[in-house]
């Protein structure tokens, strides 16, 4: 007995120093997938980069579904990654039961906040990021309609479409604003033939440019948007390059970024605790490029820079879904 | 509602409902002979990956949709050669069959496109573009008539007029053709048709085609038609609600196009009008998107009456000897 206790510390001290000497990063994409075009897509980008910098090695799994993130995030953990980045505020509560087991391993959480002594919770001001791909897409609405298309019903998204509705209403007040969710499970966010049926509905009701934050889904719409000849606004990643003057703008989420710095501070480096990014720190912002350049006249950037030095500088102040749960001026 | 909010989601029940009908279809042959085909789901899926990564790759959508035909057909086949040759179960062959479709399909597009099981995004001629149909422009600007004949009627892919086309054709093969007589008397009793000379298996293997065919269009709609590009369970249970359909229908092919009609356009309604206003009551969202699976079991329960399937439905076929 006491003879197999000494063999199984034994093995568990090789197995805590073999973690020691590898750690290296590890990354959870979630359900979407990592090649969705937007947000996993952005997280996979950040890690490549640091991979190709540095040259080092992460580790790296996909979620297949719903049931696995807990199983996912263990095996990670044991397999001696340091940190390890989880991607989506649907990894919150799973994280809070996680993390504490392993107070030797660091976390990073996108999109959430996880109050644990070795976890980072990175969070975006995508409301700030949509008001102002809202001001884009007011200017260049000639039907004053205009609609947005989330994936999953949840708070998140609708900070995205309050965000939107807020820029919207500030270039325009009687534009109107048409928000669509594709549905209430997370196969919302792999549903390209649903959002392109939503776009191809909100144009009928005259929509000339949709918003999509919906993950995968938003393939289908922005599809839809170019077939129907009206514009649509990317999410997370750069997409003005799948439709080219067809798709106005992107609202950036640098979750590129936060991974890239993630796995550069690495083990030791790490800094628990929550970082927000706004658009002072480059976390979100619109996406110009030669895809669209020819889009986003002088005027219109004029007046989105002015908007982004007041939002900024605190001169503007765009209400927040998730602070209090209800938008001023947009109801679900 | 308007004229300009009905025929918007009149024409996306069309677009809706089409590949519902070929499936639905597909299930009519399959169960009027007498095997019972759970396994649409996944000939539905398959033929939506191959038919999206054949056109992809040779950027004809025509020859994407017969390898869509042909992936599904082979689906069909495995499934004929369990329930019928070997008399296996065919819920159980039916249900791994949709197993092997849905692993299968990320499998081979990994492999083939290292996109996650995505296919690269269609354009061109490697998707089903619209039909204008004659004089569209022109009926245009005619009041009422116009609008439904260049909206609602013109402007769709070709598969979905060659869906109507089908319904009547299964009608008058099922109802009006020899081989239609017998194919229905095998699924009631085998033994009769046995006993004329007829071969049973034969008969069988010939539904399990056609059903396999039409599966194929439907999955070939489904992936170049509706969307442009495979995605991992782009199908989404549209088999499943077929089968629904086949059921409200009784087994009959026109009562089938107004099954698929009908749940295409609980579908276009969950999109058009995510929070409905009606009499100063706000609706939630989610209950129109559960709209189409209250209303099946409603209408199953309460409006169809008995829906009696094919007597010999289920029941692999033994030679007495």
């Amino acid at each position: 007995m006491t003879l197999t206790k000494t063999f199984l510390g034994a093995g568990a001290a090789l197995a805590v120093s073999a973690v020691a000497a590898l750690a290296e990063p590890g990354l959870i994409i979630d359900l979407g997938g990592k090649f969705d075009k937007s947000f996993n897509e952005s997280a996979y980008t950040g890690a490549e980069r640091w991979a190709e910098e540095t040259g080092g090695d992460y580790l790296e799994t996909e979620l297949q579904s719903e049931a696995q993130r807990e199983q996912n995030m263990r095996k990670m953990a044991e397999r001696g990654a340091n940190p390890i980045v989880v991607l989506g505020f649907a990894n919150q509560s799973t994280l809070a039961q996680v993390a504490p087991d392993y107070p030797d391993t660091n976390f990073a959480i996108v999109d959430a906040v996880v109050d644990e002594p070795n976890v980072k919770s990175i969070v975006f001001s995508e409301h700030e990021g949509s008001y102002l791909v809202g001001m884009i897409a007011a200017m260049k609405s000639e039907s004053d309609t205009v609609g947005f298309i989330g994936g999953m019903d949840v708070p998140l998204i609708r900070k995205f479409a309050c965000g939107y509705a807020q820029g919207v209403k500030a270039v325009n007040p009687d534009a109107e604003v048409i928000a669509n969710m594709t549905g209430t499970t997370p196969a919302a966010w792999n549903d390209p033939v649903k959002g392109g049926e939503l776009a191809k509905s909100q144009v009928s009701q005259g929509a000339d440019v949709i918003y999509a934050a919906a993950g995968g889904t938003g393939v289908g719409v922005l599809q839809a948007a170019a077939d129907e000849g009206v514009f649509s606004i990317g999410v997370d990643s750069n997409q003005n390059y799948l439709h080219p003057g067809s798709v106005l703008t992107s609202m950036v989420k640098r979750v590129d970024n936060a991974v890239y710095e993630v796995f550069s501070e690495g083990a030791e480096g790490f800094e628990a605790g929550v970082e927000v990014l706004g658009l002072e720190a480059e976390g979100v912002g619109y996406a110009v490029d030669e895809h669209n350049e020819d889009l986003i006249t002088d005027e219109i950037e004029t007046a989105v820079e002015e908007a982004k030095a007041g939002i900024i500088s605190g001169e503007i102040e765009v209400h927040d879904y998730t602070s209090d749960d209800s938008c001023p001026v947009l109801d679900f | 509602m308007d004229l300009g909010t009905i025929i918007p989601i009149l024409d996306a029940t069309l677009r809706s409902a089409t590949p519902l009908v070929f499936v639905c279809l597909a299930g009519l042959f399959s169960e009027r002979s007498g095997i019972i085909d759970i396994g649409l789901e996944g000939k539905l899926l398959i033929s939506a990956f191959f038919s999206a990564s054949v056109a992809a790759m040779t950027g004809s959508v025509w020859i994407g949709m017969m390898a869509g035909i042909v992936a599904s057909l082979m689906l069909s086949m495995i499934h004929g050669l369990a329930s019928i040759t070997f008399r296996g179960n065919q819920l159980i062959s039916g249900v791994a069959l949709n197993f092997l479709a849905s692993g299968i399909t990320v499998v081979i597009g990994e492999t083939w496109f290292g996109l996650g099981g995505r296919t690269p995004q269609l354009s061109g001629s490697g998707r089903f573009a619209p039909i204008e149909l004659p004089g569209a422009a022109t009926l245009a600007d005619v009041p009422v008539l116009g609008p439904v004949y260049s909206d609602l009627l013109s402007g769709h892919t070709i598969l979905v007029y060659l869906s109507i086309v089908t319904v009547a054709l299964a009608w008058w093969v099922l109802f009006r053709t020899r081989f239609g007589l017998h194919l229905r008397a095998v699924g009631e009793n085998p033994e009769s048709v046995d006993t004329a000379g007829i071969s049973v298996v034969r008969l069988r293997y010939m539904a399990m085609v056609i059903a396999g065919v039409l599966c194929g269009i439907g999955g070939a709609y489904l992936a170049t038609g509706l969307a442009a590009g495979f995605v991992k369970e782009m199908s989404a249970g549209r088999g499943y609600i077929a089968l629904a359909a086949l059921i409200f229908s009784k087994w009959r092919p026109w009562y089938a196009l107004m099954a698929c009609l009908l749940f295409g356009f609980l579908d276009a309604l969950g999109n058009r009008f995510q929070n409905m206003e009606l009499f100063g009551i706000n609706i939630p969202t989610q209950f129109m998107q559960a709209l189409p699976y209250i209303l099946t079991v409603v209408i199953l329960a309460g409006f169809v009456g008995r829906a009696i399937p094919p007597r010999a439905g289920g029941q692999p076929y033994v030679k007495e000897r």
